[in-house]
């Protein structure tokens, strides 16, 4: 995934703000990149940009041979459904369904509808040590559980690019690095980047690479404390 | 590879049964309007039936009526030189004559009401009374007989067979009682012969209200029809189909009965429609983050519409069913009274299909919500 020289405006009229000032970054397999930056610095908007939910007002974004500037908002749906996997803040599973199904969903919104997707959905819940809580409701499970089934649902359709939005921030410390645990062994395998919004900085050392935003520009490109150990 | 079920239906059932008080605020608002329409258009139906039983049960290609008549009840006189006539056209087989007419009954108690006599034939089976349930056509032979429907027992003030009345001024015998062949005018039908029901009505002996013509099968009906018509002048030929026509045109939006029924079954499915909207709109306004996350992950529009629709459906479905069952027990209930509520396999179908499209029609404004939904607005919440 690239973005080159993106420019983000929101809101209308006197209250418009320039989100982001011309952002230009990378994102590659296999690395696990953290984008910090205080409130209102702009690293929600560059996610949302990134994730083609938001169109830049300026520059592009390319992701699996696509460029999403100027396309259409069914068009952008498809580019996620295909390439990226997300991961909320507040987990945004579906309370009625299981957690199989929860993790199912971007599979049948693929339209892979056969028993070949509960079979993914399974593999995806193994892979972040919930095996067991294959038929849970999300009321069933704690938070720490909860945020590791929407990870499942963000990787089930093995996406090129997986971005998450302060995945830690409605967990105690140690789910929250427990959880940033599963997501930097997703990042070992080159066929995904992951991309994680944070403040705490606790989580850095899970980091391959760490981005900094302040004012809606990048002010910062480092090697993360994983990659130094 | 084995399907698996898709999501979409899995997600709307369980938004549908997850708040049950709204599921069953869903199902009164279904059932309350499903029901009102089967009664309507069961009424409508039985209305239609009774009012063209008689032209139904004919065995006519052709009927000869006095000109301009509405309905089979309107009863002018032919004077009978229109069976002469019809006789002579190449092509028709036979010449039915029917005699029908307003005229009063006088109870055994005393007291008096107004009936329609019905003079048939009994040797030819162009229109036989039906449903017999005491005697047979075969006792019109004894004399003074007439038949009686059960269902007027009391208006005509007596209990069954072998009773004795009178019909202006002449003694009548019941001989045969039928079961629910009644007549929208509300006065009974009194079936006897041609003569009997000549002198009834103070007919002459050639005069009939009708002449019922039957067509042989080598012959083509609209040539008979023209040929005929071409003969007549104080009388018009028509077919089954227009006397059917004409008659319901009468009755049924003449006197407003049709339209009143028919726009009780209208007010119905606005009401249902309502209800089902409002309730549809509220639980997609309560799942609407749901919503959101879907489009994040990159659901279409239509994907969150298909959660809506199947919603729709199976709201449809369950509030059918129960409504079906109740209309069964309405249909069981009125089986015997005056007006009963009929329901067919192509009522059941309609009201089916109606179900559907009134819950996929009150889906809309829940499917306009959605598709301005923004997927933005599942980040920082």
């Amino acid at each position: 995934m690239e973005a080159i020289e993106i420019v983000k405006l929101l809101g209308e009229g006197a209250g418009q703000v320039m989100a982001l000032k011309g952002v230009s970054m990378t994102l590659a397999g296999g690395q696990l990149t953290l984008l910090m930056g205080p409130s209102g610095s702009g690293k929600t908007t560059l996610l949302l940009v990134l994730g083609c939910i938001l169109s830049p007002n300026s520059g592009a974004v390319r992701i699996g041979g696509h460029t999403t500037t100027g396309v259409q908002p069914e068009e952008l749906a498809k580019v996620r459904r295909q390439h990226i996997g997300f991961i909320f803040q507040s987990y945004h599973l579906f309370p009625t369904l299981r957690a199989e199904e929860n993790v199912r969903l971007p599979l049948d919104v693929r339209g892979e509808r056969t028993l070949a997707a509960l079979a993914k959905a399974q593999r995806a819940l193994t892979a972040v040590g919930l095996p067991h809580k294959f038929r849970s409701f999300p009321r069933d499970l704690s938070g720490g559980e909860q945020q590791r089934v929407a990870i499942a649902r963000a990787i089930v359709g093995n996406p090129s690019v997986i971005l998450a939005d302060e995945p830690t921030a409605a967990l105690d410390r140690e789910n929250g690095l427990a959880i940033m645990g599963v997501l930097a062994d997703i990042a070992k395998d080159p066929a995904h980047a992951v991309f994680v919004v944070a403040h705490d900085p606790q989580i850095e050392r899970f980091a391959d690479r760490i981005l900094r935003i302040e004012d809606g520009r990048l002010v910062g490109d480092e090697q993360g404390s994983k990659r130094l150990n | 590879m084995l399907p698996a079920i898709p999501l979409t239906l899995t997600l709307a059932s369980r938004n549908l049964f997850h708040d049950r008080i709204r599921f069953v605020a869903t199902m009164i608002g279904i059932v309350f309007s499903i029901v009102l329409v089967t009664v309507q258009l069961g009424l409508y139906l039985s209305c239609s039936r009774m009012i063209t039983a008689m032209i139904d049960r004919a065995r006519a290609d052709l009927w000869i009526v006095p000109l301009n008549a509405k309905s089979f009840e309107d009863t002018a006189v032919l004077e009978g030189e229109e069976r002469f006539r019809a006789f002579a056209i190449p092509g028709v087989a036979d010449v039915i004559s029917l005699v029908s007419g307003f005229t009063t009954w006088r109870k055994p108690d005393g007291g008096t009401t107004v009936v329609i006599v019905v003079g048939i034939d009994p040797d030819h089976t162009a229109l036989r009374p039906w449903n017999f349930v005491e005697g047979s056509l075969d006792d019109l032979a004894t004399p003074d007989g007439v038949i009686v429907d059960r269902s007027y027992f009391n208006r005509l003030g007596i209990t069954g067979v072998g009773q004795r009345a009178e019909i202006t001024g002449l003694r009548v015998r019941v001989v045969a009682v039928t079961n629910l062949v009644r007549s929208f005018t509300t006065s009974p039908f009194i079936f006897t012969t041609l003569e009997r029901a000549r002198h009834f009505v103070r007919a002459g002996s050639n005069n009939s209200t009708y002449f019922l013509i039957q067509v042989s099968p080598a012959a083509n009906i609209d040539e008979v029809r023209a040929r005929l018509a071409s003969y007549l002048t104080d009388a018009e030929v028509i077919t089954p189909e227009e006397f059917r026509n004409r008659s319901l045109e009468t009755w049924l939006y003449g006197t407003g009965a049709g339209a009143g029924l028919i726009g009780g079954a209208i007010l119905g499915i606005i009401v249902g429609t309502v209800i089902v909207a409002q309730i549809l709109y509220s639980s997609t306004k309560d799942h609407l983050s749901e919503f959101a996350t879907l489009r994040a992950i990159g659901s279409s529009a239509s994907y969150i519409h298909r959660v809506i629709l199947w919603q729709a459906f199976l709201s449809a479905v369950i509030g059918f069913s129960i409504a079906a069952m109740i209309g069964l027990i309405i249909t069981r209930v009125t089986a015997t009274t005056a007006v009963p509520v009929i329901m067919t396999p192509l009522l059941t179908l309609g009201l089916f299909i109606l179900a559907v499209v009134m819950c996929a029609l009150s889906a809309v404004s829940a499917i306009v919500k959605v598709t301005r939904i923004d997927p933005a607005a599942v980040f920082n919440r």
